[in-house]
């Protein structure tokens, strides 16, 4: 990648481009994922799941499996100790089906065995008696009135329409009017490192899993809740994790495994294989999205309708916060003072869909970029003219009423981004091997597209939004030594190199001991929504202020100097007398604070969809070159530009890392992910058939970040994680556009709808 | 099922080994060595790339019955006893190392590539990294890795 921000050393502090504090181990081949891990008697645990998609369940007779010598225990619906269902917003989804199974993939009983396939075993011999259903599997069918219902409430899981400007706005005349319908399939997450945890239980009569999360407590409360078990007994601690991406805000194996340990008395391991992993996680919501766009002959936008039908799947997961997303983002980052949007997530027999990077943005964000080239292209404006006469100030409005606020960079973003020199590589240099055999050089087209995307950054609409850290201060012959406890999740974004970076600019540290994530300290939240940077960089950065001004005063009494009379150094405590030893000050007794750190305040949207529900919001413009194969309907991409506003880059190595590798996700929804489903059933569980882009799909990026500093962050902070993703499908999409004349109103772009187009387009 | 091996140099014996265990399987369940990672188990991801008597294989997709007598290097047997390979350096310095899980796969392919072809062109590591994925980098901060080392290697 190449990136024009400079690199500073300031002694491993915030603005230091820093190397993964993991990376040592993980380089090795010794850090311990969560699949690694290994105790001792352990039992070995299985979920059966369902093979249909929607079906009433008759029975379950477990006990087949527990004839088979070695299987040790086999649990139904009916031995779950406590509340039946879970769930991040609404507790709608059973831990184990009991009458009913809504989607492929749902578990219904769970095994222990002494070994992984003899659990298995035990997994295949279970009987169950089901009768299966029609599988609802259409959004749009689902929430019709005559539909049966999922779901005691109905289908529609969610609904918000916004209406923002006066009716009287809406009008037709003299106004360009371009309309689109657009869809994007379903995207998995697809991370690498499979679910996995280990459970065992405690002597207080509790239990405790190490398990790869991204959110310790939610997942506790989630636990404590079916197993009745007070929160205080059940104990989490971050083991491995293998990529996240939001695949692992939802439960997989926590209470399946706790429950076997609990009834077995034995430490109990559960791993997922590959295709258990494709149905045991949310994904990415697929959509149909509608759109109306109107501007004056000048190109500003007059107003926007839209409508955003969102497929939750079968349960709730977090479908409500991402329809808000998707309401919020619905018209993109400009300025527009009229809109219409509906927002709908609805409830069907697919699996179920929640967080995914991006998260109700990266929807909107294909839809309404292609909305803006059409625009463009009606009225003979350049794609970047156009986004510059509609970029929105911080003083405009998002549909939601909430003002854009600082730092509103979508502008700036466009065109700093523009001034990169389109990259000099000849026309189908990129179709090398196959493709190169089989392509035509007179079929060849290159194309450039842009798209500018943006996102809320943390949780919203009135989430009580925090994050905690506890920091203590010990002091030996090297200095002080800080010790930072959160349970934010490191998922591979680096987030425990932030921490050590925050912990040395606020305090003058020989060393930065970092506590393993667990359920010991306060709540953290997600390593999600682009949020953990600032929200327990800011717990951390404030729990770090608090000790420091607690050794001050121990240095001021034992001294007798006034507190400005302090400096604190590497190597010691400097008085107007003498420099003064850290060990010394300190003493026997460490130095602790906990500190709580809440942004901003939200709200939740009123009932005309209007409210300030965000606290902040990212941005990122991408600019994509393609060369397409217009006869066969191959797309080589040949250069992803970008420019980013970090706010600031706490971590210059992470910031880019992020960038790349959020790119490439945006690249793999462009042109090849997808989970294919038909009927309910998926067909391409398997990393065989669910293709992710290789080291030969992905270009050389061209980077730039900015760093305008948020004003109300910590450090001058922004999210960084999310950006990356939401334009980049939309300018690839926008690039094919331009090299081939396609509509392409759908992504994963296939190869066989470019060819069809083509073909459709010459036929009389 | 007993399987003899040379294990990352060291003759190495596992009893009991389940009929039908793969060699990733006997690497991670029979022998402890869990620095070969298990995601596919199609041979697609290249998270358990080994070396089977100095050849690229993925391991999940070799027979455990097959490594027997067989030389098997692992991630846990490239690096020098102490401190990292100028590979895994360059690894960690380009940032190319988010969650780590494809991070084992891709050193033991990487080093088999520099030490066929010494100065790579960025296709040719491009082509020998395209059996192992990487879900977080997005593979140019691994490609400037390789290059990086490759260059300094003939510099020196």
């Amino acid at each position: 990648m190449t990136v024009t921000t400079e690199t500073r050393e300031v002694g491993g502090q915030v603005g230091a481009a820093r190397r993964h504090r993991d990376g040592v181990p993980k380089v090795a081949g010794e850090f311990a994922f969560a699949s690694d891990l290994h105790r001792d008697g352990a039992l070995f645990g299985a979920t059966l799941r369902s093979s249909l998609a929607s079906a009433l369940i008759r029975r379950v007779d477990v006990g087949p499996a527990l004839r088979i010598p070695g299987v040790r225990c086999a649990l139904t619906h009916m031995d779950v100790p406590g509340r039946s269902t879970y769930g991040l917003e609404i507790p709608d989804q059973p831990v184990l089906a009991a009458d009913r199974i809504r989607y492929q993939g749902e578990p219904v009983a769970i095994v222990a065995a002494d070994t992984p396939a003899l659990a298995r075993r035990g997994v295949a011999a279970i009987a169950v008696d089901c009768e299966p259903l029609p599988a609802l599997t259409d959004a749009e069918a689902a929430i019709l009135p005559s539909a049966p219902p999922l779901h005691p409430d109905g289908n529609v899981l969610r609904r918000i329409e916004v209406r923002h400007g006066p009716d009287a706005w809406l009008e037709r005349s003299d106004l360009v009017v371009v309309e689109g319908s657009y869809e994007l399939g379903m995207q998995d997450q697809a991370f690498l490192g499979p679910e996995a945890g280990i459970a065992e239980p405690t002597p207080d009569g509790g239990v405790r899993l190490d398990v790869a999360t991204q959110w310790l407590h939610v997942d506790r409360a989630q636990m404590a809740s079916s197993l009745a078990l007070p929160e205080e007994k059940v104990h989490l601690s971050l083991a491995g994790v293998g990529g996240a991406f939001g695949g692992r805000e939802d439960l997989s194996v926590q209470i399946h495994a706790a429950m076997l340990a609990l009834r077995t008395g034995r430490p109990i391991k559960m791993t997922y294989g590959r295709e258990e992993s494709f149905l045991g996680h949310v994904h990415r919501h697929p959509a149909r999205l509608h759109y109306v766009h109107a501007t004056d002959h000048e190109g500003r936008l007059r107003w926007v309708r839209a409508r955003i039908v969102l497929d939750g799947g079968a349960y709730a997961s977090s479908s409500r916060a991402v329809c808000l997303n998707a309401a919020s983002t619905a018209v993109g980052p400009y300025r527009c003072p009229a809109a219409r949007v509906e927002a709908i997530v609805a409830y069907t027999n697919n699996p179920p869909c929640g967080a995914m990077r991006g998260f109700g943005a990266v929807q909107t964000c294909f839809a309404y970029e292609a909305q803006m080239d059409k625009l463009a292209g009606a009225l003979g404006l350049s794609p970047v003219e156009l986004r510059l006469r509609n970029a929105a100030d911080e003083q405009d409005e998002l549909p939601t009423g909430q003002r854009f606020g600082r730092p509103a960079p979508a502008a700036r973003l466009l065109t700093r981004l523009s001034q990169h020199p389109l990259p000099d590589m000849p026309l189908g240099s990129t179709f090398s091997g196959e493709a190169a055999a089989a392509s035509q050089p007179g079929d060849l087209r290159r194309g450039v597209g842009w798209a500018v995307g943006f996102k809320n950054v943390g949780f919203s609409a009135g989430f009580n939004e925090h994050s905690t850290a506890r920091v203590r201060l010990d002091a030996d012959d090297s200095g002080l030594i800080a010790t930072v406890h959160t349970a934010a999740c490191e998922v591979g974004q680096g987030l425990v190199t932030v921490q050590e970076q925050i912990a040395r600019t606020e305090l003058p540290v020989a060393a930065v001991h970092l506590h393993t994530a667990d359920t010991g300290v306060g709540n953290a939240g997600s390593s999600s929504a682009s949020r953990q940077t600032w929200v327990t960089g800011g717990a951390v950065r404030d729990a770090c202020r608090a000790v420091r001004r607690e050794l001050v005063r121990s240095v001021c009494e034992l001294a007798g100097c006034a507190e400005d009379d302090v400096t604190l150094d590497l190597d010691g405590a400097r008085t107007p007398e003498s420099t003064i030893p850290y060990a010394e000050v300190i003493g026997g007794r460490p130095v602790e604070a906990t500190r709580v750190f809440r942004p901003p305040r939200t709200e939740a949207l009123d009932d005309d969809g209007q409210g300030d529900a965000h606290f902040a919001f990212a941005y990122a413009a991408h600019r994509a070159v393609v060369d397409v194969d217009a006869e066969l309907g191959i797309v080589r991409l040949v250069e992803i530009a970008t420019t980013q506003d970090v706010g600031r880059a706490v971590n210059p190595l992470g910031v880019e890392g992020q960038i790349a590798g959020g790119i490439a996700q945006g690249i793999g929804l462009a042109l090849m992910e997808e989970l294919v489903l038909e009927d309910g059933q998926l067909r391409n569980g398997s990393f065989t058939d669910y293709l992710l882009p290789t080291s030969l799909d992905v270009p050389r990026i061209r980077a730039e970040v900015l760093e305008l500093g948020h004003p109300e962050s910590p450090y001058g902070l922004n999210g960084v994680g999310e950006p990356p993703t939401i334009a980049s499908t939309a300018a690839i999409a926008a690039a094919v556009r331009d090299a081939t004349g396609a509509s392409v109103a759908r992504v994963p772009i296939r190869p066989e709808d470019l060819v069809a187009e083509r073909e459709h387009s010459w036929s009389p | 099922m007993r399987i003899s091996l040379t294990l990352n140099g060291r003759a190495t014996t596992a009893s009991e080994v389940d009929p039908n265990a793969s060699l990733l399987d006997l690497l991670r369940d029979d022998l402890g060595q869990v620095g070969s990672k298990d995601a596919c188990r199609q041979g697609e991801c290249g998270s358990c790339t080994v070396l089977l008597d100095g050849r690229l294989a993925c391991a999940c997709l070799v027979h455990a019955a097959q490594a027997d007598g067989r030389s098997v290097l692992t991630i846990e047997g490239l690096g020098p006893s102490e401190g990292l390979t100028d590979l895994q350096q360059a690894l960690l310095d380009r940032g190319a190392v988010q969650c780590g899980f494809c991070t084992p796969g891709i050193v033991v392919a990487t080093l088999h590539l520099l030490e066929r072809t010494p100065r790579p062109t960025e296709a040719e590591v491009r082509a020998a990294l395209s059996g192992n994925l990487c879900r977080c980098t997005g593979y140019q901060s691994i490609v400037d890795a390789v290059l990086d080392v490759a260059a300094e290697r003939s510099d020196s």
